[in-house]
């Protein structure tokens, strides 16, 4: 079996990987890494939203082998040692989720709508996140958090 | 703890989820993500056909491939009796039907295999390389094929479903019956975010299951049953639930497979449903179709309603939508009558939905009211609130506490109700109309006994029910009602919930467990309080005043809609619901729970269906992008208000449950806004653009 290095929010990973495990499930069911989420594993739920090299990716449509090269950032990485990210904190003072199972590929969703700097008004926002479902429906409240932090990120 | 402490006010505080620093970092464990050492893998094959038998079943090419530990069909499956539903030992099957017995198929999508490997990738693999060969029935999908076996169910959990008062026939002929349309709803699905799975590890004669649920005293109990266990033996462990809206109550095949399994290797198995497989295995809301027929005098005052309903049923489930049940008491009318009648059909068991009976009962009956006041030339507000009821008129018992004239005080006020143009299209927005539509929304106000236990250790305290957060705000909730009958700060109490082991709580269904768990979390408190002991446990039941009251909660749901004719879409671009639930324990949790009810209610009037081909009962929806739900481009403004007087009758914190009232009557309000904005009423959901042109 292929032996494969992946870089995951910053630390090296060596793992043993046939080349059909797709990214999310080699950072679930290798890596121990569950905070990335299987909604459908079908690219349509946006549950497991990752950044690679910075730019929003599906992980359950690509395959880990693909990404030995790259900077991968899953929702484990995203507070820097136990300090939250503002994002974080903005999803928690908004209540921007209920059952929690989305809210890690909201996050990293969300980051990466920062990044890409296109999304300004509240439309563009709710256009830039509905690659990411929410069947609790704090759609309201994820909102608030991301128009919060694109307004911390502009300033 | 001295008696100088005094009692903060920390109850109906909008204080922040205590489970959402676990949330937002990825550390929060769903059932999925437990660490299970040297766990195997198991994956469902799910029947291609809707009804037949299975001819032959050929295993060997998936067997073949290096990693696969085992397969089960019916041919080599243990033998499983599948326990009739049974409320009173807390044990409720979803289904009446146990797959991997026989070779019969009775829906599309029915689990025919179990294949075990050693990772998730062998097995879905092997599970792909299973042949089976069927002999094909015509499967029976339609509410209306006359050969589906029909029947009239006689109660919901204890409620008629075949009822009436007065004298409806009369009534009508007397009124001219101004009222007579069908209103259509089709099957939903829930389609919580978390696909449900199942770890399930034996130690010893133990069972040991990690699993989303809803009710892990009713998943311990039945497993219990189908296993020949000791229930005491059966551990369920469910600390987050990624939703459930339903879909996690009832005891499902899959959770006995993945034990089966486990048994049968002597390893732990973690069985994951795919997406595909969580739309036919795990429950569905019905198709209705409603009948409704209603009189009234001139000034709008009710005279008779005929609320007759048509419901898909299952030949492998028993649960029956009612949605004529709110319609006995919904508003003071003399003669009412309600009927269901099912057709039982090769479909998937259908199971309650957030608001079953009420989601699509609501629809029709509020669409109905909205109707009759555009035909009366009365404001829609004026013609329910002319019809308000103080005493339950199907029991003739007062309400504990009923606002719902207040509720629809507070919206027309904040909505500028008075601003609303009386006929249809007379708000135009460029290429867009504006309509403005309103509907009541109603939930019961259930209780149920519950269990809870607190210790002390340090400084920390901790509580233990057998309760649920499905994302309802039940660890913050029950933290806030600890942390101010302790007398202390909510960061010195931990609440433990999530695992069978605990006092036990009712299922997390029918939005009673805030008013049902609160009480014993406050009284178990006061007692260690009280005491100044090291631990103190607390039942909590509801008591006479069941018999001397009716509990309900109220609201009332405001849409304004926009419509562009040209193209056929509907954008909700403003929504309030205003409610009444009793004493809000926090209103953030709160709001979320109906902002999160009306966008279900956005999904159910807008976008949700699951589609049956006719010909093969193959579900043509079977996947995130062919059931669309709503995303955040879809909701707009949403806004919450609380009309909050505490039902002290109910129980000592004055609460009533939050989680399914949110979502009812917002598809009439929706309806009844699109026919205000363009003239148009449309009786079958959802209102997609092919309707509206």
């Amino acid at each position: 079996m292929p032996l494969v290095s992946l870089k995951i929010n910053g630390l090296k990973h060596k793992i043993e990987l046939e080349p059909n495990v797709t990214l999310l499930d080699a950072l679930r069911e290798r890596l121990g890494l569950t905070g990335t989420k299987k909604g459908c594993d079908f690219g349509q739920c946006g549950a497991c939203t990752v950044l690679i090299d910075g730019r929003r990716v599906l992980a359950c449509l690509t395959l880990a082998m693909m990404h030995k090269e790259a900077e991968i950032t899953t929702i484990e990485g995203v507070a820097v040692a136990g300090r939250l990210h503002s994002l974080q904190t903005a999803f928690i003072e908004h209540d921007a989720f209920q059952c929690g199972f989305c809210t890690p590929g909201q996050i990293m969703s969300a980051l990466g709508v920062v990044q890409e700097g296109h999304a300004k008004t509240d439309d563009e926002i709710r256009e830039a996140m509905s690659g990411n479902i929410c069947r609790c429906g704090a759609y309201t409240n994820i909102l608030a958090a991301v128009r919060e932090e694109v307004t911390r990120a502009s300033v | 703890m001295t008696a100088t402490v005094t009692r903060e006010s920390i109850v109906g505080t909008p204080v922040d989820r205590v489970d959402g620093g676990l949330k937002v970092t990825g550390q929060a464990q769903y059932a999925a993500d437990t660490p299970v050492e040297h766990a195997a893998f198991a994956v469902l094959v799910s029947s291609t056909i809707a009804r037949g038998r299975i001819l032959a079943i050929e295993t060997e090419a998936a067997a073949a491939i290096p990693g696969v530990l085992k397969i089960f069909t019916h041919e080599n499956a243990p033998r499983f009796k599948q326990p009739d539903p049974d409320w009173m030992n807390a044990l409720v099957p979803s289904q009446t039907f146990m797959p991997l017995q026989s070779p019969e198929i009775i829906h599309y999508g029915q689990q025919v295999a179990v294949v075990v490997a050693e990772t998730f990738e062998t097995a879905r693999a092997a599970a792909a390389l299973v042949e089976v060969a069927y002999e094909v029935k015509p499967p029976l999908l339609l509410l209306h094929d006359p050969a589906a076996p029909r029947f009239q169910p006689d109660v919901f959990f204890g409620e008629p479903m075949q009822d009436a008062r007065g004298d409806v026939d009369a009534a009508l002929a007397d009124a001219g019956g101004r009222i007579d349309a069908t209103y259509t709803t089709p099957i939903e699905s829930h389609n919580a975010m978390e696909p449900h799975a199942t770890i399930a590890q034996w130690n010893g004669h133990r069972l040991i299951v990690h699993e989303p649920s809803q009710w892990m005293i009713g998943t311990r109990n039945y497993l219990a049953k189908v296993f020949d266990l000791a229930p005491e033996d059966v551990h369920v462990i469910s600390p987050f639930v990624g939703g459930g809206f339903g879909a996690k109550g009832f005891s499902l095949p899959h959770s006995v497979f993945a034990a089966m399994a486990a048994r049968a290797i002597g390893r732990p198995v973690k069985l994951m449903l795919s997406r595909a497989q969580v739309f036919t295995t795990t429950g569905h809301r019905a198709q209705t179709e409603q009948h409704l027929r209603i009189g009234a005098s001139d000034d709008g005052q009710l005279t008779a309603i005929d609320h007759a309903s048509t419901i898909s049923s299952s030949y492998a489930g028993w649960f029956i939508e009612p949605p004529g049940l709110t319609t006995m008491f919904l508003y003071a009318c003399p003669n009412v009558r309600i009927r269901h009648e099912a057709a039982t059909l090769n479909l998937p068991a259908p199971c309650p939905m957030r608001a079953p009976g009420e989601a699509p009962g609501m629809f029709a009956l509020e669409s109905a009211l909205d109707e009759l006041a555009a035909q009366l030339e009365i404001d829609p507000i004026d013609l329910r609130i002319r019809n308000d009821a103080q005493t339950d008129p199907k029991t003739k018992l007062p309400f504990s506490s009923r606002h719902l004239v207040e509720c629809l005080e507070a919206g027309a006020d904040w909505f500028k109700w008075d601003r609303r143009p009386k006929k249809p299209r007379q708000m135009r927005d460029g290429d867009e109309l504006v309509g403005w539509g309103v509907a009541t929304a109603t939930y019961a106000g259930l209780r149920g006994p519950a269990s809870a236990r607190v210790r002390k250790e340090d400084d920390r305290y901790i509580v233990e029910v057998a309760t649920h957060d499905l994302g309802t705000g039940m660890y913050t909730i029950m933290t806030q009602v600890a942390a101010e009958a302790l007398g202390v700060p909510i960061s010195q109490v931990e609440c433990r919930i999530g695992d069978s082991r605990f006092p036990p709580a009712p299922v997390a269904g029918g939005s009673q467990s805030t008013a049902s768990v609160m009480p014993a979390v406050q009284a178990a408190c006061l007692k260690l309080r009280e005491s100044g002991g090291e631990m103190a446990e607390a039942d909590a039941a509801p008591g006479d005043e069941q018999g001397r009251y009716s509990f309900q909660s109220f609201g009332a749901q405001f849409a304004e809609v926009r419509v562009d004719e040209a193209i056929g879409r509907v954008r909700v671009s403003r929504f309030l619901g205003v409610f009444d639930c009793g004493k809000i324990l926090n209103p953030k949790t709160a709001r979320s729970q109906m902002l999160g009810g009306i966008v279900f209610g956005i999904g159910q009037a807008l976008f949700e269906e699951a589609v049956v081909d006719p010909r093969t009962g193959r579900l043509l929806t079977d996947s995130m992008a062919e059931y669309r739900v709503p995303v955040n481009a879809d909701v707009g403004e949403l806004e919450i208000l609380f009309v909050e007087e505490p039902d002290y009758v109910l129980n000592p914190l004055g609460a009533r449950g939050v989680g399914e009232i949110g979502i009812t009557g917002v598809a009439a309000a929706i309806a009844n806004a699109i026919y205000h904005a363009i003239g148009k009423r449309l009786r079958d959901l959802p209102i997609t653009p092919e309707k509206l042109l």
